[in-house]
């Protein structure tokens, strides 16, 4: 009863933390969210996992945000803000399609327990609701951080249902190269054309 | 010694050491000659044979290695399509020095091609997703260049080719209850339809291909055509594997039809929107959407042809679009533009250049006696067998690709009256097109050639070979 409850609060959180990824356009913010997402994702994890490699996961997704967090503070304000403009911005739109893909979550989560046997209403909930909001900020954006952030929060879903059935290390190992390839592409795409805007 | 560190390990040490020399030159000449190395061992070298060096040494080279208590496994069957994967990366390399682009395209080419060989030898096959996934995060810096402000073809392309991954681990998780209950019809379903997302995000089918003509504006045109090619090609193999590993996917009802329609798609659409184009590189995107296409059919073929079809169509591809690419990027480095209006009279000033670029287009659009008009007729002809319909929507794509050709051409042959022949780009340059127009044109002529290839690259897929 209390693990299923700790499993629900990790489902509250990265409910909460992905919503505000969505609506909070700054980056510290949105990287200190997506290293909390990984708190809840290293809980829901070690349910089908030895706690050792579901601490993978978690310092990989520390790590992929510190790298984030490093490229990102480095860039002179005036031209990190770029010409990026995603379409549409405003917050109250982002609310109704976050809710959308709630409803979306909430119709789809039983359907995904019963096809997945072994693996929680939590778990599943959460791994939907980290699809869901990762590709709505995917679809949202063309900015690479936010690009990257949106990738690095599907894959995370895709991991807690994946988790339920592959335990294989290599498989874990791959997947943190993987998260830790796409922070190291996201600074790269950060950095990319930088000195010629500022030359 | 090892079958995997040979092929896989060794490419990965020269991914980091042919950073070192500072000279294009020297990159081009040391990757080149080393992939041909690789071809040519992989060729002759056997695997799990003991080969006697002299009374009493003799070497054996195993064909596993455990990692994290998995196999790698390159077996003796596997051994003509390493080969052909690197002899195709060897005219790659040899052709980065001229393209410009040498420094950049050589080591990370290396540890493209070394993660894209384990992805096809991991045991379980499964995983290869995830080995596919790391090599497209290493081709990013090779298609966007530090210096240049990243794109939306870029961002398109990372987001469409990391969705994949999850698509077909969990299509391959259905698989093995499939394996379990064949007649779970919904199940069936269920697999058999993430596992065509996850292929259609991988190979870009329609319409997500979107990303192709966009990044063709933004990257270097050989870059591209390095990624077009390899990516699509290991791709497909990869596909090829899962029809050879499951009897159910081989015998599902749907499985020919849904191929086909998704190479039609990908060759009307692909030929048709060529047709329309003012900018070169985003016609030679069009182009590799239709040879995707063309191989999606050839794969639809398969219960009459096998994979021979599909295998004929490899090394022409491969060639025009390194001819192409090679044109594109010359064009491009000394005009600093693909757009038609700035091509006119381009005939009279790069004459080798510019032919290479019509030839490679023309062959590409299956014109008799080039490299690609076999494969292409044997594909028409087998789908005209099926249906008629389809076999006009095939000549509808073709004729859009053709129609482009025409256009570059007239384009190009339009030239100011007082403007002599000149003939710029350098030596190596007009060598290398030189070289592959000659190439296509043997091949064109000469299609037989290569067909000792081809008999023997089936045999690395036991249940498709036939």
């Amino acid at each position: 009863m209390t693990l299923q409850s700790i499993s629900w609060g990790a489902t509250i959180l990265l409910l909460v933390t992905t919503l505000s990824i969505l609506l909070i356009r700054d980056w510290r913010w949105s990287l200190t969210l997506l290293a909390a997402q990984y708190i809840g994702i290293f809980w829901l994890t070690q349910l089908h996992w030895t706690i050792s490699m579901a601490a993978v996961k978690l310092v990989t997704g520390w790590m992929a945000a510190t790298i984030l967090g490093i490229t990102r503070s480095a860039h002179n304000p005036k031209f990190a803000a770029a010409p990026y403009r995603s379409w549409p911005e405003g917050r109250f739109f982002r609310i109704l399609a976050a809710l959308l893909a709630f409803l979306v979550v909430l119709s789809a989560a039983p359907g995904v327990v019963q096809l997945l046997p072994g693996i929680g209403f939590p778990e599943v909930t959460s791994s939907l609701i980290l699809m869901t909001m990762g590709l709505l900020l995917l679809g949202l954006t063309i900015q690479p951080l936010r690009v990257v952030i949106g990738l690095l929060t599907v894959l995370a879903g895709f991991e807690i249902l994946y988790a339920a059935v592959e335990t294989s290390t290599l498989v874990a190992a791959l997947l943190a190269v993987i998260n830790l390839g796409l922070a190291l592409v996201g600074s790269y795409l950060l950095t990319a054309g930088l000195e010629e805007l500022e030359a | 010694m090892n079958a995997p560190l040979i092929w896989i390990g060794f490419p990965l040490i020269l991914a980091i050491i042919l950073w070192i020399p500072r000279r294009a030159n020297i990159t081009a000449l040391l990757g080149g000659l080393s992939s041909l190395i690789l071809a040519g061992v992989a060729w002759l070298l056997p695997i799990d044979t003991a080969i006697r060096l002299s009374s009493n040494l003799s070497i054996k080279i195993s064909s596993s290695i455990a990692i994290l208590g998995r196999q790698i496994t390159i077996s003796p069957t596997d051994q003509p399509l390493i080969s052909l994967l690197f002899g195709l990366a060897s005219l790659w390399f040899f052709g980065a020095s001229a393209a410009g682009i040498a420094r950049r395209l050589i080591p990370l080419g290396y540890g493209i091609i070394a993660l894209l060989i384990a992805s096809l030898s991991v045991e379980p096959f499964l995983y290869a997703a995830l080995l596919i996934q790391t090599a497209i995060l290493i081709a990013i810096p090779l298609l966007s260049p530090p210096e240049q402000r990243p794109g939306r073809g870029i961002i398109r392309f990372l987001i469409y080719q990391t969705l994949a991954m999850p698509f077909i681990l969990s299509a391959g998780w259905l698989m093995a209850g499939v394996e379990s209950s064949p007649g779970d019809i919904e199940l069936l379903t269920q697999s058999a339809t993430l596992l065509a997302l996850g292929f259609a995000f991988l190979l870009a089918i329609f319409p997500l291909y979107s990303w192709i003509p966009l990044l063709m504006e933004e990257a270097s045109p050989y870059a591209m055509g390095f990624i077009l090619w390899l990516l699509p090609s290991v791709t497909l193999l990869f596909a090829i594997s899962f029809l050879d590993r499951y009897t159910w996917l081989r015998e599902f009802d749907q499985l020919n039809n849904a191929l086909r329609s998704a190479g039609l798609l990908m060759v009307t659409t692909g030929g048709i929107w060529a047709a329309f184009q003012h900018h070169l590189g985003r016609i030679m995107g069009y182009a590799t959407i239709v040879n995707t296409g063309f191989s999606l059919l050839a794969l639809s073929l398969f219960p009459d042809y096998k994979l021979s079809a599909f295998f004929l169509l490899m090394i022409p591809q491969a060639l025009g679009l390194i001819v192409w690419s090679l044109a594109l990027s010359v064009v491009k480095m000394r005009e600093n533009s693909l757009i038609y209006k700035e091509m006119r009279g381009m005939l009279q000033r790069y004459p080798i250049i510019i032919i290479g670029l019509i030839i490679a287009h023309f062959s590409a659009s299956g014109l008799p006696l080039m490299a690609n008009f076999p494969p292409i007729l044997a594909i028409w002809e087998g789908v005209a067998r099926q249906t008629l319909i389809a076999a006009f929507w095939l000549g509808l794509g073709l004729a859009g690709l053709f129609t482009g050709a025409i256009r570059s051409l007239a384009i190009m042959v339009r030239s100011p009256e007082d403007q002599l022949w000149e003939l710029n780009g350098s030596l190596l340059q007009n060598i290398l097109i030189g070289i592959g127009i000659f190439f296509i044109l043997i091949l064109g002529f000469f299609p037989q050639l290569i067909h000792p290839i081809l008999t023997t690259l089936p045999a690395a897929f036991a249940h498709l070979s036939g």
